[in-house]
């Protein structure tokens, strides 16, 4: 009982050995607790630790042309290089501001009326830049996509016509790759966004949309199942209420469709993430794609552990968009009850 | 009771449309219903008694025949003839109060001022005693509150004809007995028309003016209706001795074990008069019975 109120108090990440471990920290009846907390952190720790003695093992055992594969030893040790990598870079900028500025106002001091260019410093994009850019993109392709998916879904849901009409179109798009779409949108990207001063670069928007493609699938389906679902009696009360088509849809239809539409919106978040990666390879859009892309062509003798790192922080990356789709419809549904996973 | 042309079923028939052709539920129900008056209907289960009730809701419509309700013909559900469902059909993300709103809202826009609306519910939700749960949510009350809710929604649309369907078959004893009090409390208070589907032989006896007991189906039809003259107000406790009640009862209860038994069982004596369809297995009725609805849920949906 006691570790069920534990759990409930620190849910935040809902991440069990987590949870009981913050409510390990905060002192609660940690005598009861404590089998649990071994328990529930323990057995993963031992899980991770095998793995790491698996890897660093196994791994030696692997001669590539770019030298023994990366143990976790070297991966971590390229972890911190590129943060390193990182600060340095920021320094250089700061610095490069600092001389423009003196510059400048050598130069304003001298005639006041000279013509001062301010230039933006154009560096190397740093690894946390490009997990930026990768962060940026994905979110801009997933919100497109919601925006346009849950319509649809509620309107095929409401709709056995419509079903009937959009089912095939979308059973036909939902298998097919990422890469397959890219030249597509490419090709139309290129012909269609001409400008002289873009908002947003071309290998962006390819990216993005090709997310978008990719994410519209699952929203819909499970959108339009959570709509058709509703339960029949409730229909029911809307019509002996003769309640108008908005109010069904606000007050009814909505609200209990809501926990499949987040079932949606979670696996679209995830099939979006990974897409994104194979987006950036193709579409050179300086994210983390671009990163694996570019180190591999590098082919330097880090060039495998800096992989390995982008791997693994897009395997994290990964994992916190899911707990943040799921803490999100904690906030927005109903049902608190249901088992959220 | 009263006025006889109250509400009045006229031939009600209807098919249902199904894979292998036309189901046909009901045939050739007669009822009329005085105002005022309290109803129940009675039979086994798939005897298409909630098929009767859908179509005085509007929510089925007769395929043959039809539902007059003050010399209007019923041709959609409206709030004039609130329904409260078996399972109580409350919306789940709305507190009480919120879905007896729902309700009001609809049926008193601009007729009632904020105030007027907010203390008509409060008012309805105090007629089911459920005063001190208004920001309850359904999942935060017991069975037998949600169905108080269920009634006080249905009440607040101050219908004409209150549709119960089995309203207290998945409760308890215990608290069953306290709604039916509720329940006579209230009609007696209101006066509304009520018809009430029940299993339970002492619920429909006790409440009732009238029992209409339903053959079995498929082609269901009325078997009997039965006039219950007791005094009211009535006591349960007091009724439990009384003869006249317990002649009612065992009425009833031999038209359902006798005259009706549920096809597939063995007949008891020589006077049973099963029609000739009960030959067939209720599962199978029943799972006509289901694809008719489907056939219906698809029609809601489109």
């Amino acid at each position: 009982m006691s570790t069920e109120t534990i759990t409930n108090k620190y849910q935040a990440f809902n991440f069990p050995g987590l949870d009981r471990f913050l409510g390990f920290l905060a002192r609660e009846s940690v005598s009861a607790n404590s089998s649990k907390v071994i328990k529930s952190l323990g057995i993963p720790l031992l899980a991770v630790g095998v793995f790491l003695m698996l890897w660093s093992v196994l791994a030696a055992q692997v001669q590539t042309s770019l030298g023994v594969l990366p143990g976790p030893a070297k991966v971590w040790e390229q972890a911190l290089a590129l943060v390193d990598e990182h600060k340095a870079e920021r320094e250089k900028e700061v610095a490069f501001y600092e001389r423009q500025e003196k510059r400048n106002a050598a130069k304003l001091a001298k005639d006041p009326e000279a013509k001062v260019k301010i230039r933006p410093y154009t560096g190397k994009a740093t690894f946390f830049d490009q997990i930026w850019t990768s962060l940026l993109t994905v979110a801009t392709g997933f919100i497109i996509a919601s925006l346009i998916a849950i319509p649809i879904g509620i309107v095929t849901g409401m709709s056995q016509t419509l079903y009937t009409a959009f089912n095939p179109i979308i059973q036909l798009f939902k298998p097919v790759s990422p890469l397959a779409w890219l030249p597509i949108v490419t090709m139309v990207v290129s012909a269609v966004y001409v400008s002289k001063d873009p908002l947003f670069a071309k290998s962006f928007l390819n990216s993005a949309i090709t997310v978008t493609l990719c994410c519209l699938w699952p929203t819909i389906i499970n959108t339009a199942v959570g709509v058709s679902s509703v339960d029949r009696d409730l229909i029911n009360v809307s019509r002996v209420l003769r309640l108008p088509w908005l109010t069904k849809t606000v007050k009814i239809v909505l609200p209990s469709s809501i926990p499949m539409m987040f079932t949606g919106l979670r696996l679209s978040l995830g099939i979006g993430w990974m897409v994104l990666i194979a987006a950036e390879m193709l579409a050179q859009n300086p994210g983390l794609g671009k990163f694996v892309w570019d180190e591999f062509q590098n082919g330097s003798s880090n060039s495998l552990a800096r992989i390995m790192v982008a791997v693994l922080v897009i395997g994290f990356i990964g994992f916190l968009l899911d707990r943040g789709m799921l803490m999100l419809q904690r906030r927005f549904s109903w049902d608190k009850s249901a088992v959220l996973r | 009771m009263s006025e006889q042309n109250h509400l009045e079923l006229t031939k009600v028939t209807i098919d249902f449309p199904t894979d292998k052709g036309p189901f046909r539920a009901l045939d050739n129900v007669n009822l009329k219903i005085g105002k005022g008056d309290f109803i129940s209907l009675i039979g086994h289960s798939g005897c298409g008694k909630s098929t009767v009730l859908n179509i005085v809701a509007g929510l089925h419509r007769a395929t043959e025949g039809g539902v007059i309700l003050n010399g209007k013909e019923v041709i959609e559900p409206g709030p004039e003839r609130a329904v409260v469902f078996q399972n109580h059909s409350l919306l789940p993300w709305l507190s009480a109060y919120e879905n007896v709103e729902l309700g009001v809202k609809q049926v008193f826009k601009g007729k009632k001022s904020k105030a007027e609306m907010r203390e008509w519910i409060e008012h309805n939700l105090d007629l089911v005693h459920m005063t001190h749960a208004l920001d309850k949510r359904p999942d935060e009350i017991s069975g037998g509150m949600k169905q108080r809710v269920g009634i006080a929604r249905a009440l607040a649309m101050q219908p004409e004809v209150l549709l119960m369907d089995e309203p207290f078959g998945a409760l308890d004893a215990l608290t069953r007995a306290h709604l039916q009090d509720s329940l006579m409390e209230i009609h007696a208070t209101l006066g509304n028309t009520v018809i009430m589907i029940t299993h339970d032989v002492d619920e429909a006896v006790l409440l009732s003016d009238r029992i209409v007991m339903m053959t079995n189906g498929p082609a269901a039809s009325i078997g009997e209706v039965l006039q219950i003259d007791l005094e009211r107000p009535r006591e349960r406790l007091v009724l439990a001795d009384d003869p006249q009640y317990n002649h009612y009862r065992s009425d009833v209860l031999k038209f359902l074990y006798e005259r009706q038994k549920r096809p597939g069982e063995e007949a008891a004596g020589t006077d049973t008069k099963q029609p000739d369809e009960a030959s067939e297995q209720p599962a199978q009725v029943e799972a006509q019975e289901q694809a008719a609805e489907k056939a219906e849920l698809r029609v809601v949906s489109g």
